[in-house]
């Protein structure tokens, strides 16, 4: 994901166009990834497409929104669907503090600028060593917000013309998504262990919760994280 | 206010909240190890946990269902590392493939 560093000391600027560069191929797949959010959420039984683009251009975080919009479309409560969200956004709060002293300027722009962190952004802005480029991130971070609100809004028009999400097999698209998403993220053994856990906690109580309880109940299962070490 | 809007208030604003509160109020200071390892361990167990909602229930019902040759043929391609709008398209396709032979 890193591309090599330069030889020189980078200019803001340098690094700005930098991080726009390196996030280029990203934001296909990111605007991609928004148009099936966007066709999901405007489809019948979603949040709706001014909704979808609205959260699409205030919350930027492409797994917690589908959570939330996946939530919704199997009927669930709506405090279920933002605790899934915002649980599933819980990640931001360390990569936050870690990228926190590589942003320019006060508390308002940071604040904004703060916006612009997403996984890819990080992972394109990092140096190695918990050191990060701020104007890579900013660089990277624009453009794939700029993909991600696009597609949605791309997703919404096709979305609204598609009807009954279940003919066309887009009720399986959910669980294919969060699939390819969850293997993303098992990196180590405890990652593996959380999500069988996971996974088994929302299996058991399926049959006996009311509908999106049994994924935030399956949050129980970081606390597999104080277990080792 | 509708619950779509009240959701995608809530979780914006708290994103935002959780995205500005590193840069805006903890400058450069680190979080302890063992909320780290927690906070690491969110995602993947939240993420299993939407695998299995979304595959297997139906309201509060565990149901097999076309979804799962769907959900089959996503893992079949993740596998294979194709990029993952393919993976959507085809988990949908073979589940609406399915549908049409199951009914």
């Amino acid at each position: 994901m890193r591309s090599p560093m330069t030889e020189t000391p980078a200019t803001p600027t340098l690094s700005f166009r930098e991080g726009a560069t390196t996030a280029l191929p990203l934001a296909v797949a990111v605007g991609l990834f928004g148009v099936s959010f966007g066709v999901l959420s405007a489809s019948g039984g979603g949040i709706g497409a001014l909704p979808a683009v609205v959260m699409s251009v205030t919350t930027f975080a492409g797994s917690a929104q589908f959570a939330a919009a996946a939530i919704v479309a199997a009927g669930g409560q709506p405090i279920a669907a933002i605790a899934a969200a915002l649980m599933l956004n819980a990640r931001y709060v360390p990569i936050g503090v870690g990228v926190a002293r590589f942003l320019p300027g006060g508390p308002l722009r940071r604040f904004l600028l703060a916006q612009l962190v997403i996984d890819e952004s990080w992972a394109i802005a990092s140096k190695g060593d918990g050191e990060f480029d701020g104007h890579r991130l900013i660089g990277a971070g624009i453009l794939l917000w700029l993909a991600w609100v696009g597609g949605t809004v791309v997703g919404v028009i096709g979305g609204e013309a598609l009807g009954d999400p279940a003919v066309l097999g887009l009720d399986a698209a959910f669980p294919a998504l969060f699939l390819a998403l969850l293997i993303q993220q098992l990196r180590s053994r405890s990652a593996v262990a959380a999500a069988i856990l996971g996974g088994a906690i929302t299996l058991a109580l399926t049959p006996v919760a009311p509908v999106g309880v049994p994924i935030i109940a399956a949050a129980a299962a970081a606390l597999l994280g104080l277990a080792r070490r | 206010m509708s619950d779509a809007w009240l959701i995608v208030a809530v979780v914006g604003i708290g994103t935002m909240l959780i995205k500005a509160s590193g840069p805006v109020l903890l400058g450069g200071r680190v979080l302890p190890a063992r909320a780290s390892a927690v906070v690491a361990l969110l995602a993947p167990a939240l993420l299993a946990a939407l695998v299995v909602s979304a595959s297997v229930s139906s309201g509060s019902q565990l149901v097999a269902d076309a979804r799962l040759v769907g959900v089959g043929a996503a893992g079949v391609l993740i596998a294979l590392r194709a990029p993952i709008l393919v993976v959507v398209i085809v988990a949908a396709a073979a589940a609406a493939l399915a549908r049409l032979w199951l009914s």
